[in-house]
């Protein structure tokens, strides 16, 4: 069957789409941080960041329970902290930047889907927080924009830039 | 200072673009101009590797919505104004099978054309009785139903005179993370439809009208709400490998 055309997110999402603790994946873990960029460098402060990993022991099995609700008044409770859902979703922050914190997962990557105002259609890109042979098998100015660096003990930095000369290596999966 | 982009120009440009065939819009559509710095100029890295997290994704269950969540017309103590609706259809997946329990995420304008959100200046009323956000999840058949009232067009300011068709905002979850989509749900006949940049990304026409709703006489509901049909189809690959536990 044809698919369904993709259309941006728009600037509108704000109250739709996030949810209280959607950066929160798993807490005593490391935190991933950055900015995001548009071709002229300058923060874009209406991206849409989601997030999807496996666990420490590399289990890739979601759970329900990232937007958990209140039974009684419907409001987002968020996560009830003792179940890996492996999902989560940032708004950027009016600067640009975003936080996610999480656990690293034994496979070496978290995957990162982007959606932006101006942007038509999601795109795809991984944090890589160790080396792996898909990096290797990229041009080396190019591997690094999927590298996360350690900024100090439990914090990662990860720009991601849409265009430009730094721009983030961006994957498709057919 | 350059001359303020006129509607004319953007039709131009838009007829420049318009046959391309394509299910989904190019990145860098230049009529939308927002597109401009936000696009990558290198070309995708494929990924091939049947073990990717992607071919995976996120689940949702009944923790997650609540049961009235569908309704966007009960959300708050009064009937909100407009045109009541009721949009219903399946999300499939590019084999035709049904998406199942997974999380749809709509929002939208209200009647008047005004979104719940500071950065809406759009001098249209807000409705004290409408929020405009709902969720809920596919059914064993993929379905989904929500209950809202019918969008107002609004402007924005990709241009002079640069009006947005009625739309309903779509969030969806495949069984993988790569069968991700964000789309909108246009209204069939809207006169400007030719004008909207967004909608006319999509340069192939069939591409297009399958974003294009279908008034339903069988799902308007008697005294209460005219019906629409919207079936959705999800690309990427799926977790075919997946299902066997699920």
């Amino acid at each position: 069957m044809n698919p369904t055309p993709s259309q941006t997110v728009g600037p509108f999402y704000g109250y739709a789409l996030p949810f209280p603790g959607g950066g929160d994946i798993a807490l005593g873990g490391i935190a991933v941080h950055g900015y995001v960029y548009d071709g002229a460098g300058e923060p874009v402060p209406d991206a849409l960041l989601e997030f999807w990993q496996a666990d420490s022991r590399g289990q890739v099995r979601g759970a329900p329970g990232s937007l958990r609700r209140d039974p009684t008044s419907g409001a987002v409770l968020g996560r009830d902290g003792v179940t890996f859902t492996g999902f989560g979703r940032v708004a950027t922050d009016r600067d640009g930047h975003w936080t996610l914190r999480t656990v690293e997962p034994a496979n070496g990557y978290i995957s990162v889907c982007v959606f932006a105002r101006g942007l038509l259609r999601h795109l795809y890109t991984r944090i890589y927080l160790g080396r792996d042979a898909f990096l290797d098998s990229l041009p080396p100015e190019r591997r690094q924009t999927l590298v996360a660096v350690e900024e100090r003990e439990g914090v990662r930095r990860f720009d991601i830039h849409l265009q430009g000369e730094k721009e983030t290596v961006f994957l498709d999966f057919g | 200072m350059s001359e303020p982009l006129q509607q004319s120009d953007i039709d131009q440009e838009i007829a420049a673009l318009a046959g391309t065939a394509a299910d989904h819009p190019a990145r860098d559509y230049t009529p939308y101009r927002s597109t401009r710095l936000r696009h990558p100029r290198q070309p995708l890295v494929p990924i091939k590797d049947p073990e990717a997290v992607e071919l995976s994704g996120p689940v949702f269950g009944v923790t997650d919505v609540t049961p009235t969540d569908n309704d966007l017309t009960k959300q708050h103590m009064g009937e909100p104004l407009g045109e009541r609706i009721t949009v219903q259809g399946r999300v499939l997946d590019r084999d035709g099978r049904p998406v199942r329990n997974q999380l749809v995420e709509v929002w939208q304008a209200n009647a008047s054309g005004r979104y719940l959100h500071q950065r809406d200046d759009h001098p249209a009323p807000l409705d004290p009785n409408f929020t405009g956000v709902g969720r809920c999840l596919t059914g064993d058949d993929g379905s989904y139903r929500f209950t809202t009232i019918k969008p107002g067009a609004y402007p924005w300011r990709n241009h002079v005179n640069a009006w947005r068709p009625a739309h309903i905002h779509f969030s969806l979850f495949g069984s993988s993370f790569t069968q991700r989509l964000v789309t909108q749900m246009y209204f069939p006949g809207d006169p400007l439809f030719p004008y909207d940049p967004i909608l006319q990304s999509v340069t192939d026409e069939s591409a297009r009208q399958r974003l294009i709703a279908s008034y339903a006489h069988e799902l308007s509901v008697p005294e209460f709400s005219l019906g629409y049909r919207w079936d959705i189809v999800l690309d990427g690959p799926a977790a075919t490998w997946m299902e066997e536990g699920c």
